[in-house]
């Protein structure tokens, strides 16, 4: 069952064609991995699966349905059933960080103050935040409570698909590696699928369970990590060579 | 995809929850989305239902923390003493079981808030005031050194400031000074005829737009202008660390962002005053042409000898004062916004305010330093 299916993409940013057909389908409960070069359109795809942009050619479907399909109120049923984790985690910077993970739970409505304190509190702890945190606003988080925050506003509604730009980009290693296993516990936990673009190694073999190679304006090929490694490709060959050289260090 | 699974996609289990005898049978999803639609019933059913009873959850599909949520607080923030659910709901039951009676901490009531607050005010007026001497002395001390080395004279700045703030602004200052000069001539010229004191409108027109109305037209519409526009500026760069960068540099922000903004608005300023009293006295002069059939040629040359030209100098030097005052005042709120979008917009807002207040303060200033000066008939 694919919960996000994308059906010979075209998309035109100026005058560079940046997806020539490009076809891809996730299917429930992956971990999904686009991984590409600098520009190779991995973002513009993120985008389009959102709704934010819509490709010049081809159709996008989302749980089943065209992601612009339906009136308003459709439209937003089917938004509030995926989360989105954008790159510089995107929060509301005059809200504090309670409001901010309050914010879809009220949008969504119906709830009472009581249980959106409830939720809020529990999603916080599910990112491993502390209640004090609660009352900051953004400017004063450091770069990884950010994206925990970020990451807790995209799961308020328990979406139960979740996309991600960059998820780790900033982040040091060590909390990079914490940020990795907390995404892996929440899909273990919520049944999760995830849809994530990333640059770095580390995240994609630790996080993926398929992972898709953006180039040359398509998909060069889907798989898993062992699949992917086998293929032939000049960019794949020199994607992974960093990863060869980290693994004969560790050999010593 | 088969149009099977595209159906099995939406497929939500509705909830439901029965009396069976001695016990509460729950079936069907108990998610957000799922219970959306009937709310407020299963609210009612759940306040009404008994936790003492028995709880059969065995049916139930999916539950999320909202679901988990809901029951909890039926059953009083704890587990009935019968109940029964597969395995795979104990973890949302174990989510939310931490934080369901979690109070957030009480807002403090404080009588003496309304007195702090104020005096919090006071001292952060204080504080203005001294963050606002402290960049201006920079300023002052950053020109003198330009005068010293003045091949070190931020001129693409000043220039691209001069273009910003002043000949974007000439057609607009333009159209806004003609209408103003039409209208006060429309209402001049009837006042004056009752009199028989036609001519006495060049009198007052060239000394009233000359002096006064020129120059704080011109202010108030490049304080919303320039002046909003170059607090959101720097408060940006502010935001994007952008002026942390300048000052990594080596380069001194007072040097190469707000000396620029000044020169320019002091040069630019006078010009504009001058431009936007042309297009005021032009719009008298076809006024009075058209309601007191004074010759325009008339209206010119008649103001040459009523109107002393100290009007016009002391017009373009208050020009060039509120200029220096709308951009320091700009300037100054730019580098007091936090990095987030509210107070972005609050200072640029309070940029706006104060450089008008400060323009019509120092024209009160003005008038009463230049009352000797400039006036016929003395």
């Amino acid at each position: 069952m694919n919960l996000v299916e994308l059906e010979g993409i075209w998309t035109r940013l100026g005058q560079e064609w940046v997806h020539r057909d490009v076809n891809l389908a996730v299917a429930r409960g992956e971990l999904l991995a686009l991984v590409g070069g600098s520009g190779a359109g991995k973002t513009t795809l993120l985008r389009h699966i959102i709704g934010l942009t819509r490709p010049a050619r081809g159709t996008v479907r989302v749980f089943g349905e065209p992601i612009h399909a339906g009136n308003r109120a459709a439209q937003q049923a089917r938004r509030q059933r995926f989360g989105v984790l954008f790159q510089h985690g995107a929060l509301f910077s005059a809200l504090t960080v309670y409001d901010n993970v309050a914010f879809p739970l009220r949008e969504f409505g119906g709830l009472h103050e009581d249980e959106i304190r409830a939720l809020v509190m529990s999603r916080l702890a599910q990112v491993e935040l502390e209640p004090r945190h609660a009352q900051l606003v953004p400017a004063q988080l450091s770069g990884g409570m950010v994206k925990r925050v970020a990451l807790a506003r995209a799961l308020a509604l328990e979406p139960e698909l979740l996309l991600l730009d960059e998820p780790t980009a900033g982040l040091d290693p060590e909390r990079s590696a914490g940020f990795v296993k907390l995404i892996r516990s929440l899909h273990a936990q919520l049944g999760l699928t995830v849809v994530f673009v990333t640059h770095d190694l580390e995240t994609l073999s630790a996080l993926a369970s398929q992972v898709a190679v953006m180039a040359e304006h398509r998909i060069l090929v889907a798989g898993t990590l062992e699949q992917v490694h086998q293929f032939e490709h000049p960019f794949i060959q020199n994607f992974f060579r960093f990863r060869a050289v980290v693994d004969e260090r560790e050999g010593l | 995809m088969s149009r099977h699974s595209v159906s099995t996609l939406h497929h939500i289990a509705p909830p439901s929850i029965e009396r069976h005898a001695d016990q509460w049978i729950l079936r069907g999803d108990w998610t957000l989305q799922a219970l959306r639609p009937r709310l407020k019933w299963f609210r009612f059913l759940l306040r009404t239902s008994t936790p003492e009873l028995g709880w059969d959850l065995t049916g139930v599909g999916r539950m999320d923390s909202f679901g988990a949520l809901l029951l909890w607080k039926a059953w009083g923030l704890r587990e009935p003493a019968v109940l029964a659910m597969a395995p795979d709901l104990h973890t949302a039951f174990e989510r939310i079981r931490q934080t369901a009676d979690m109070t957030p901490p009480p807002p403090r009531r404080d009588w003496l808030q309304p007195v702090v607050s104020m005096g919090e005010k006071v001292l952060r007026g204080a504080d203005e005031v001294r963050q606002f001497t402290g960049m201006f002395g920079q300023v002052v001390i950053e020109a003198a050194r330009l005068v010293l080395t003045p091949s070190r004279i931020p001129l693409k700045e000043v220039s691209a400031t001069l273009y910003k703030a002043g000949v974007t602004a000439l057609s607009i200052s333009a159209l806004l000074g003609f209408l103003i000069g039409v209208v006060l001539a429309y209402l001049m010229a009837y006042q004056l005829r009752n009199f028989g004191a036609d001519v006495f409108i060049v009198n007052l027109l060239g000394i009233g737009i000359i002096r006064e109305i020129g120059p704080v037209l011109v202010s108030v519409l490049v304080a919303g202008r320039s002046g909003s526009a170059f607090t959101a500026q720097i408060g940006v760069m502010r935001v994007t660390e952008e002026i942390d960068a300048l000052s990594a540099m080596g380069v001194s922000r007072h040097q190469r962002l707000i000396l620029p903004k000044l020169m320019a608005m002091l040069v630019a300023m006078p010009l504009l005053v001058l431009w936007t009293s042309a297009a005021a006295l032009v719009g008298g002069a076809f006024v009075a042409q058209i309601q007191l059939d004074l010759d325009i040629a008339y209206f010119f040359e008649t103001m040459q000898r009523v109107v002393p030209v100290q009007n016009l100098y002391i017009g373009l030097v208050k020009g060039s004062v509120f200029g220096g005052a709308i951009a320091l005042i700009a300037c100054h709120y730019g580098l007091r916004v936090q990095p987030n979008t509210e107070s972005l917009s609050a200072n640029t807002t309070k940029s706006v305010v104060v450089a008008i207040s400060a323009v019509i303060l120092i024209n009160a200033l003005f008038a009463v330093a230049t009352r000797g000066m400039g006036m016929p008939g003395r």
